[in-house]
């Protein structure tokens, strides 16, 4: 490590055999003393990455802390993610996993564009940390397709109700629906509306996503 | 009314063609783009509202591990006053921050943590100034300048006019008012405010800029235009067109906050500094305090009548923020405010004002629904004086086909007579009011936009239509201009595709704003449609052996007229290799403005609880003519949505300044926008009187229904509390203080 620039950054990809693991090889280090080796060197890793041009907008360390690598359940699939103690399930669904359906609006739970579900409840993913979430079940918008490709319900009767105008809420409507549904599955109107109140839609189809949403729970969830 | 029979798809209701990407997550938005080595931008913004920059030091930044660029105003070319040197100066401060929030500086560096970091070590050395925070302050004799040589736009250079805050003053006046009010047996008149809000959109503005010396920059970025971002890009970097392609990206709601830049130009020069890849994504924070807000205002107004309800005169003043550089919507006021009356004497005066606010910007219905506040108000008080119903005292008015309207303009035919009567017949206007609440009405109108638009179709060899055009989707006009292909051609909705094509693939095509897409980029679909067709026509002659003249077109169908044969598209574009090669048509126009002036009336049931100002809405109703609506779904949507913003307009936002002028409420929680629990089902009635002007009788959807929501909720609280509202929102605060003034 010596002939690098201890700012660089450094991206683990266990593909590139020239990068971490042949040095862990020679030097014998652990690997978690690398990343804090680094990281106090001033750089940043995210070491679970297979996605580095998007880990450099994941949140980075603060001097003195440390990535730990733990395992998510995420749309069914368990996902070993290197994360740091203050990172949220945003930052790490965007920049760490690539799923960015899951916006940020706000990043300060106000606005429900990052909503997703833990334990088929709705929540805001800008405001939960990550490694709070070991053991948990995450659902994003992208975990609610059948396996077969089909739409969940939910997304088909937002398409045939014509949900989404501008389409950027959109998934967070459909998480904190599909919660609704989950927990109600004969909601009335009223209450769809109040389960939709922590999501803004700033183009206003909130009558659209109502219409939307009474449609799913018509049909069933299954 | 429009002959529906006539149309295959016009009128109906199809699923979207982005539905599916968009309730997947897979539509990518601004924010969504990633590249190799991609570094992260972000800007220094500064603390006062007001001051001047005495030094900028940034070699501490520099030096910082990770740190790959830096950059201020100084690495801009130099630029003239106003327009592009305006923007250039909006985007990173030259000499003088002229807000709280105002760029200053900006940094590439490894990651988000190390760009923060390196903001931190940027030291700025400042002299703060009295910051200028309202109209009142800014035309105060001795108010502190925030531009040393601004004159009035339009001031005689004969005359030796002194700089000022004022930017701009405009005039509309037809026949004579002071004879007009002499001629008036009732006059009202009030003095109105309407606070500085945001077009709130979900999507922070985001981009990814790649600069390339040699060959072609790119840009990826979520904006309303992006021949717009591309053309002021360069124009501020001082590079050509051809050397910038930018890739459109979803837009996250925008509503006019995306039609300028902020962060593209600064991101291709840290990217030019760096030789990396560089992405910006402004925070919600910033998004609130730099992304251009819609316009505050004060206006005073006066109307007259005779005791039978005819209008006699109308008189405005009308004075809009500026925010920081010159630009304000002044002219979206003056054009539309009193356009709906049939009225002789007029006088409009306004003036746009600098102030220490970010620029203002484009916001749905630019400079119309704040003035149109204070009219359509009045309108109300007026009728309510001479004892007639509004509606019935705004149909007595209404201008009509062929008179000219106060803009100059002698309208064809228009929907407002019918969208007045379709109210006044709707089951709310018929229904009563409980104790405790009141009932607006107020029209708006919008001359419809026009502009530069092109699009162009590839027929596939298997007979399917690839529409590209030049316009941003914000919000469906892909499939409403895929119907209209569809339609014009002859084929069914799933063998037409359409996309937003980059600005290397189509030509210039001018922003999505001012409702203009539908017609103007409809047109050229059409048009297009219309070129292809007769393509295919000569196909199928010289296959015939006949004249093109010969070849009858009817739905997707070439008929020859001396023998009967008949081929279809799928035929003709089956074999067109071997009739000349693939088929394709084009078209680029430019739409005249004001192509399709729209009406729309509004009523609004509110109640109020006396005791805490509290207002909660209970019915509305939205009226519109839409001259053909090609997808009444969407039509519908763009009239909840308008109505939706309007009415948090009246109800809650407001941008809200400490004294320093630094903003208290860059939060969505702080500045508050409706939710689906603040709102009844927003009802819609579509009145179709096509507009002769496009090929389908098209209107624009999207501004008008913004306009009337302002005072048709603000009349329901007057009526409810049985006192005048002046200023919005009608916030508890105000409401309380307008039932106290009532004493």
């Amino acid at each position: 490590m010596s002939n690098k620039d201890p700012g660089a950054v450094t991206i683990y990809d266990p593909q590139d055999s020239s990068s971490v693991l042949a040095d862990l090889g020679r030097t014998g280090t652990s690997r978690r003393n690398f990343i804090k080796g680094i990281i106090a060197a001033g750089a940043t890793v995210s070491a679970g990455s297979m996605l580095p041009a998007m880990s450099s907008y994941a949140q980075s360390a603060a001097a003195g802390t440390v990535e730990r690598l733990i395992s998510l359940n995420i749309n069914g699939t368990v996902r070993r993610v290197d994360v740091l103690p203050q990172e949220t399930l945003a930052m790490t669904l965007r920049y760490k996993l690539g799923l960015t359906g899951t916006k940020f609006g706000c990043d300060r739970g106000e606005c429900g564009a990052c909503t997703v579900l833990i334990d088929d409840v709705a929540n805001y993913s800008c405001s939960t940390l990550t490694h709070t979430m070991r053991g948990r079940k995450i659902t994003t918008i992208e975990g609610l397709q059948a396996a077969n490709g089909d739409l969940h319900p939910v997304q088909q009767a937002f398409v045939d109700e014509l949900g989404p105008q501008c389409g950027f809420c959109t998934p967070g409507q459909i998480m904190s629906a599909v919660a609704l549904l989950k927990a109600n599955p004969k909601p009335s109107r009223e209450e769809a509306r109040l389960a939709l109140s922590g999501n803004l839609c700033r183009c206003g189809a909130y009558d659209h996503y109502l219409n939307s949403v009474m449609r799913a729970a018509e049909g069933g969830l299954t | 009314m429009v002959d529906r029979q006539s149309f295959q798809h016009l009128g109906s209701r199809p699923s979207r063609q982005d539905a599916a990407d968009k309730v997947t997550g897979q539509a990518r938005y601004g924010a969504d783009f990633f590249l190799p080595n991609m570094l992260v931008g972000k800007v220094l913004r500064s603390p006062y509202a007001h001051a001047r920059i005495i030094r900028i030091d940034t070699s501490s930044a520099l030096t910082l591990p990770g740190v790959e660029a830096v950059v201020t105003a100084d690495d801009f070319p130099e630029l003239p006053a106003g327009g592009i040197g305006d923007l250039a100066r909006d985007n990173l401060a030259q000499g003088k921050v002229l807000y709280h929030g105002h760029g200053v500086a900006a940094v590439a560096a490894r990651s988000l943590t190390i760009a923060e970091a390196a903001l931190a070590l940027i030291e700025v050395e400042y002299e703060v100034l009295t910051p200028v925070m309202s109209i009142d302050e800014a035309l105060a004799e001795g108010a502190p300048l925030l531009h040393d040589d601004l004159t009035p736009a339009g001031s005689d250079p004969a005359e030796d006019v002194k700089p000022s805050n004022i930017c701009v003053k405009a005039e509309l006046i037809v026949g004579n008012v002071e004879q007009g009010f002499a001629e008036a047996d009732c006059i009202v008149e009030g003095s109105f405010t309407t606070p500085t809000v945001h077009q709130g959109y979900i999507e922070p503005a985001s981009c990814v800029a790649r600069y390339d010396g040699d060959g072609q920059s790119m840009i990826w970025t979520c904006t309303q235009g992006h021949f717009s971002v591309r053309d002021s890009t360069a124009r501020i970097l001082g590079l050509n067109s051809s050397q910038i392609r930018v890739i459109p990206a979803e837009v996250g709601g925008a509503f006019g906050g995306k039609l300028a830049i902020y962060l593209e130009a600064i991101a291709l020069l840290l990217s030019r500094k760096s030789g990396k890849p560089v992405k910006m994504t402004m925070t919600r924070q910033e998004t609130f305090q730099v992304g251009g807000p819609g316009a505050a205002t004060q206006t005073r107004i006066k109307i007259g009548a005779t005791k039978d309800g005819k209008i006699t005169a109308m008189q405005a003043f009308l004075a809009y923020e500026a925010g920081a550089f010159s630009g304000s919507p002044l002219g979206g006021g003056v054009r539309s405010m009193f356009t709906a009356y049939d009225v002789e004497n007029v006088c409009i005066e306004g003036i746009g004002v600098v102030v220490n606010k970010p620029k203002v910007r484009a916001y749905r219905g630019p400079g119309v629904p704040q003035a149109v506040f204070g009219s359509e108000s009045l309108m109300n008080e007026l009728a309510a004086q001479l004892g007639i119903d509004p509606i019935e005292f705004r149909l007595q008015n209404a201008i009509k086909e062929g008179v000219t309207a106060i803009n100059g303009r002698a309208f064809h035919e228009i929907g407002l007579v019918a969208c007045l009567q379709a109210a006044r017949e709707s089951p709310h206007y018929q229904s009563t009011l409980a104790a405790n609440q009141g009932r607006g009405v107020a029209v708006g109108f919008w001359g419809g936009g026009g502009n530069n638009s092109s699009a162009s179709i590839s027929m596939n060899f298997d007979g399917s239509a690839a529409v590209a055009t030049g316009s941003v989707d914000l919000s469906g006009t892909r499939t409403s201009l895929a119907m209209m292909a569809a339609e014009t051609l002859g084929l069914p909705m799933e063998r037409v595709s359409t996309s937003v094509a980059d600005t290397e693939s189509i030509g210039f095509t001018a922003s999505s704003a001012g409702s203009r897409t539908i017609i103007a980029t409809g047109m050229a679909v059409v048009q297009a449609a219309e070129n292809v067709i007769e393509t295919m026509k000569q196909r199928a002659a010289s296959g015939w052996n006949v004249t093109v003249e010969q070849v009858a077109w009817e739905s997707g169908v070439a008929r020859n007229t001396v023998t009967n044969e008949e081929m279809t598209v799928q035929e003709i574009c089956r074999t067109s290799p071997q009739t000349g090669g693939p088929i394709t048509g084009q078209s680029s126009l430019n739409a005249a403005p004001g192509r399709g002036p729209t009406f729309a009336v509004h009523i609004c049931d509110v109640k109020v609880d006396a005791e805490t100002g509290q207002t909660n809405l209970v019915r509305y109703t939205t009226v519109q003519d839409v001259g053909t609506a090609i997808h009444p779904s969407l039509v519908e949507g763009q009239m909840q949505g308008g109505a939706v913003q309007g009415i948090g307009w009246a109800l809650n936002e407001e941008y809200v300044y400490d004294r320093d002028g630094v903003l208290e409420n860059p939060t969505f929680l702080d500045y508050r926008i409706p939710l689906a629990s603040d709102l009844p089902m927003i009802e819609t009635i579509i009145v179709e009187v096509p507009n002769r002007s496009h090929p389908f009788g098209v209107r624009g959807a999207g501004e008008v229904p913004i306009i009337p929501p302002l005072a048709a909720v603000g009349s329901a609280v007057a009526d409810a509390i049985d006192a005048p509202i002046r200023s919005l929102p009608c916030s508890p605060v105000n409401v309380l203080q307008a039932i106290n003034e009532k004493g």
